[in-house]
């Protein structure tokens, strides 16, 4: 058993004994990232990359060491396909409508999967309306897991860009980036990758996965919210125009025209975020030094504990892959005459926080034939303490509502 | 305030058996609504007698409460005037606000007497978020009867 226990006490908002189980959602920050921040604000901070003070100086490398941190961590060659964003959704959005609404004619083809977040589906489908290009779906197995069989006949010329999620946010499934990847490039399509499970729980390289583009956010791995990443090969970025105007993406401007920044700063419009930079810096240093390794480990042993013990409650389905492999740490489940809301509020009373809803993933809720889910995710702070109470909530839920008798 | 006060009899009664469930042959008046964030539904549909509300059916998916909610409130308002269910939507949205100031006179010696079986919906005031599930059912009720204020 990995033990990951004694982190715990980083996280002050873990010190009033919450079960925190929604770490999918939005994960919980640790101390050494709430005082690097701390820090960076209280003495180094000013804009970025316009002044000619010390001060801004400061500031201009704490938020590029960021970027290159992001890129090490990602295992990037060229920092300057790191381009920092709000977050993950405007990531996608950025590839959607820089790439996609430049480089899709009538007719092409996007293929998405029916199991994506709604950040990766919403934005292809608002580019396939501006643009003519028609959308299709990977559809899912019984079992959870992408149809690749169903994936390869879609596959064609006609193809342009094949949309899919490195992790589901619903059923833990982790595709098979590499071999979807691959399979898309030998149509000469694009591959962009929603990442925001995959990075906070897995070792990425961006060389070994295959995509072309890949997009996570800070918030969901330890860091701040606000600041996410949009990673691009290089050719791939050269092929996207800007999606936002403004300040810092520009070379020149003049009354009617302007010509754009290098890469990454095109990408970049506006102020950015420049303390969360520095605060995914730190996140990303901390993770590092628990180890990726030891982190997904860490995850899929909490989950095999859970779901051998979920399989124990009365009237409990588990929304997901049984087996650990190509599995991430988030369990939907849903009850027999409780519904999903009823279980957060029930579980709640007992500390354990989990989500309850459709998790911004509707068109997989209606697949799978429920309309919510309670959904349980772990991280590095949790323990099997907290699956206890999560079991235990779930059996008093049952008890409430008379499940099985 | 425990779960068993939340979660009462009632309340499980309902939403196991929900009252008036299904659709109305030729109903006057349908009104659906959704809670966006949850996903929980209800349609409703009204037949009207004059200004009596004569028949109502509800129809949905979600949780206990909101479930419960839209079928303890077909029953109560079936048969009633347009503006006897004014007051009693009144009722029912002063016992679910949050400060509690308003009180409607629900007295523990004589349950129902105010509200019916909807007095046993009064816990729900303690789990805030759990209010827009309590007042989904109410607010379609609105749409459907075509006054303002629907979306409170």
């Amino acid at each position: 058993m990995t033990d990951l226990s004694h982190l715990k006490a980083d996280f002050p908002v873990l010190s009033n004994g919450v079960h925190f189980l929604d770490s999918a959602a939005s994960s919980q920050k640790p101390i050494p990232v709430l005082e690097a921040m701390d820090h960076f604000a209280r003495t180094s901070y000013a804009n970025v990359h316009r002044g000619a003070y010390k001060l801004s100086v400061a500031a201009t490398d704490a938020y590029e060491a960021a970027r290159r941190r992001v890129a090490r961590f990602i295992g990037a060659t060229d920092e300057r396909e790191v381009i920092f964003t709000r977050g993950a959704t405007t990531s996608l959005n950025t590839v959607a409508f820089g790439w996609g609404q430049q480089n899709l004619n009538p007719g092409d083809r996007i293929i998405s999967t029916e199991i994506e977040h709604h950040a990766n589906l919403v934005p292809w489908q608002m580019v396939a309306k501006r643009t003519g290009a028609v959308l299709d779906h990977v559809p899912m197995t019984d079992d959870f897991r992408l149809d690749l069989d169903a994936y390869e006949a879609k596959l064609g010329p006609d193809v342009k860009v094949v949309a899919v999620t490195g992790m589901s946010n619903v059923l833990g499934t982790m595709p098979p980036v590499r071999r979807i990847a691959d399979l898309a490039h030998s149509h000469g399509a694009r591959v962009v990758v929603d990442a925001a499970q995959l990075v906070p729980h897995s070792t990425i390289d961006v060389n070994d996965l295959g995509a072309d583009f890949l997009a996570f956010s800070s918030h969901k791995m330890l860091g701040p919210t606000g600041i996410g990443v949009l990673w691009g090969r290089m050719d791939a970025l050269e092929e996207t125009e800007p999606f936002e105007g403004g300040g810092e993406m520009i070379s020149d401007v003049t009354l009617f025209d302007a010509t754009w920044a290098d890469i990454p700063h095109r990408f970049e419009a506006g102020t950015p975020p420049i303390v969360e930079a520095v605060g995914l810096h730190a996140a990303i240093d901390y993770l590092d030094s628990i180890g990726m390794d030891q982190v997904l480990r860490h995850d899929r042993e909490l989950t095999e504990i859970a779901l051998d013990r979920l399989g124990d409650v009365p009237g409990i389905h588990i929304q997901g892959p049984r087996e650990l492999e190509d599995r991430g740490g988030v369990i939907s489940m849903s009850m027999d005459g409780v519904h999903a809301h009823d279980l957060a509020t029930i579980l709640d009373e007992g500390g354990v926080a989990v989500r309850a809803g459709h998790h911004c993933a509707k068109p997989l809720m209606r697949r799978i034939g429920v309309a919510a889910t309670a959904r349980a995710s772990f991280y590095v702070y949790n323990t099997e303490e907290d699956i206890d109470a999560l079991v235990n909530g779930l059996r008093r839920a049952g008890d409430l509502f008379g499940v099985g008798s | 305030m425990s779960l068993e006060d939340l979660y009462r009899e009632v309340i499980l009664d309902h939403y196991r058996n929900p009252r008036n469930k299904g659709h109305l042959d030729h109903p006057d008046s349908v009104a659906e609504g959704v809670n966006p964030l949850c996903g929980d539904e209800i349609t409703i549909e009204l037949r009207f007698d004059g200004e009596v509300v004569a028949a109502i059916a509800v129809a949905g998916q979600g949780c206990s409460i909101s479930q419960s909610s839209a079928s303890m409130m077909s029953e109560a308002i079936k048969g009633k005037t347009r503006a006897e269910i004014e007051t009693m939507t009144r009722q029912f949205r002063d016992m679910m606000s949050l400060d509690g100031e308003a009180d409607i006179g629900i007295d523990p010696e004589r349950p129902g007497a105010v509200l019916g079986d909807l007095e046993a919906l009064q816990g729900v005031r303690k789990y805030p978020v759990r209010i827009k599930c309590a007042s989904l059912g109410w607010n379609v009720l609105l749409d459907a009867l075509g006054g303002d204020g629907a979306h409170s």
